[in-house]
């Protein structure tokens, strides 16, 4: 471990603060593409869950093509195809970005629709998994559309997904990984760059492999946490529901 | 912007050797992962503790780091592990296609065993009484008993596991093996034909998926049928 205190070539710092850079460019990557694959994913998942029309088939459109191509072919469209297809002037803006922001945007933008696939699934399920009754009780009231979905229903179907998003944010944290691929030095990358530098891989990676671990064991008890505190009474397994 | 498609018809072979690659990595990881994952299943639920405690800590421990990370440590490590076998602890070389291998059966049997596991804990206790009663040893209740059963509970589970082990495979690309997508790069890289190479790709892994994942649906349907 006391290749962390070293001085890295350059100088500047120590190795422990590309770790530090590489930690924060990974857990901003995820925390900015989980809130977009919450807002996307929850539309989505609306959408699919309407009485008839278009939106339900789009909606299906959407999550068939974002979960059926690999997310690392993905984020190449996002990085280099993107770029030629779109108007000239605007690709060649896309283009000019400058590092790390050439690879964090396509990457979050990637990461953020993909994830939102996955999510408008669960939310999807989870709105399905509801009683009929939970409709036709909010429409005798005179709720309408928006405030169905709003006030009655999607309160109750997070409730009930929430574990399988916990499991969402572990693999949006996790796949923050693939923006290697397109110059992003993140945690990963941090690893890899320190093992090139100095090659001692097993210090190098193995500190990286530990912050991963920490993260995931805070990322569990956090989630565990609102879990039990966002818990209805009404809700908790072994009741009466269903 | 042009799309220029023959640019891609010319160089189909090279890019079927690629999927083949593909495919190969998909089959040795579900075979293996499978295998080596019910083991770990199966160790993870045994009264001994130690053996228990090393499955818990084996499956944990892969579910959290990234695929990237497992690629990078076994294509560091085979080397190391297999001169320390066999070589009086110096490194030997060893091809890129058995790490990899290696890697995803390694890698995906820690998900497998989840799999797995849930569906040993589908079957009613009953069925364990069962065997006990029978007098069937444990290696025999496993095999005979609830092995199949559990399988056949989580079968739509596996294949949906399959299909993410399918697109996973393209990970590979971080240490440069030609699968679908390496063959793609190096084309796109010497033809300058990035567009063409990549939407191609894409497309072929949706086909791929799409017709998987309806695969899952069908079943899905047909054993909830079963189960009425």
């Amino acid at each position: 471990m006391s290749l962390l205190f070293e001085t890295t070539p350059d100088g500047v710092g120590r190795y422990i603060d590309w770790i530090w850079s590489g930690l924060a460019w990974t857990l901003s990557l995820a925390s900015g593409a989980w809130i977009i694959a919450l807002v996307v994913g929850t539309l989505v998942g609306v959408a699919r869950t309407l009485p008839g029309g278009i939106w339900p088939r789009l909606g299906r459109v959407y999550v068939e093509t974002f979960r059926n191509i690999p997310l690392l072919v993905q984020m190449f469209f996002w990085y280099f195809v993107l770029p030629e297809i779109l108007p000239a002037r605007l690709g060649l803006a896309i283009k000019q970005m400058d590092p790390p922001w050439s690879g964090f945007v396509p990457a979050l933008v990637c990461l953020g629709l993909v994830t939102a696939a996955r999510i408008a699934e669960q939310v999807r399920a989870g709105v399905q998994a509801l009683p009929t009754g939970q409709r036709a009780a909010a429409s005798a009231l005179g709720f309408g559309r928006g405030g169905m979905y709003r006030l009655i229903l999607l309160p109750q179907a997070f409730r009930i997904i929430l574990p399988t998003l916990t499991n969402e944010f572990m693999t949006i944290f996790k796949n923050t990984s693939v923006a290697l691929t397109i110059g992003l030095v993140e945690l990963t990358a941090t690893a890899r760059e320190i093992n090139e530098n100095t090659f001692r891989t097993f210090e190098a990676y193995g500190v990286v492999t530990l912050v991963y671990l920490v993260i995931a064991l805070l990322a569990w008890s956090l989630m565990y946490w609102i879990e039990r505190s966002v818990q209805l009474p009404s809700l908790v397994s072994g009741s009466a529901r269903k | 912007m042009k799309v220029d498609l023959s640019a891609v018809a010319s160089v189909a072979p090279f890019l079927l050797s690629g999927l083949l690659f593909t495919i190969q990595i998909t089959v040795v990881g579900v075979a293996g992962g499978i295998v080596f994952g019910s083991l770990l299943a199966v160790a993870r639920l045994s009264p001994n503790r130690l053996l228990s405690a090393f499955a818990t800590a084996y499956i944990n421990l892969m579910r959290s780091i990234p695929l990237i990370m497992v690629i990078f440590w076994v294509f560091f490590l085979v080397p190391w592990a297999i001169g320390w076998l066999v070589n009086h602890g110096r490194p030997v070389a060893v091809g890129a296609s058995l790490t990899i291998y290696a890697t995803f059966v390694l890698f995906e049997a820690a998900y497998y065993a989840e799999i797995v596991r849930a569906g040993f804990r589908s079957i009613s206790t009953g069925q364990y009484a069962a065997c006990e009663a029978l007098g069937l040893s444990r290696f025999h209740a496993y095999v005979y008993i609830l092995f199949p059963q559990a399988i056949r509970n989580v079968l739509p589970i596996l294949l949906t596991q399959t299909i993410i082990l399918f697109q996973d495979t393209s990970l590979v690309y971080v240490i440069s093996a030609t699968d679908l997508l390496g063959a793609a790069t190096k084309i796109a890289q010497r033809d300058g034909s990035l567009v063409e190479m990549y939407l191609t790709v894409g497309v072929v892994y949706f086909l791929f998926c799409y017709a998987a994942s309806q695969l899952v649906k069908w079943l899905q349907g047909r054993l909830a049928y079963g189960a009425r």
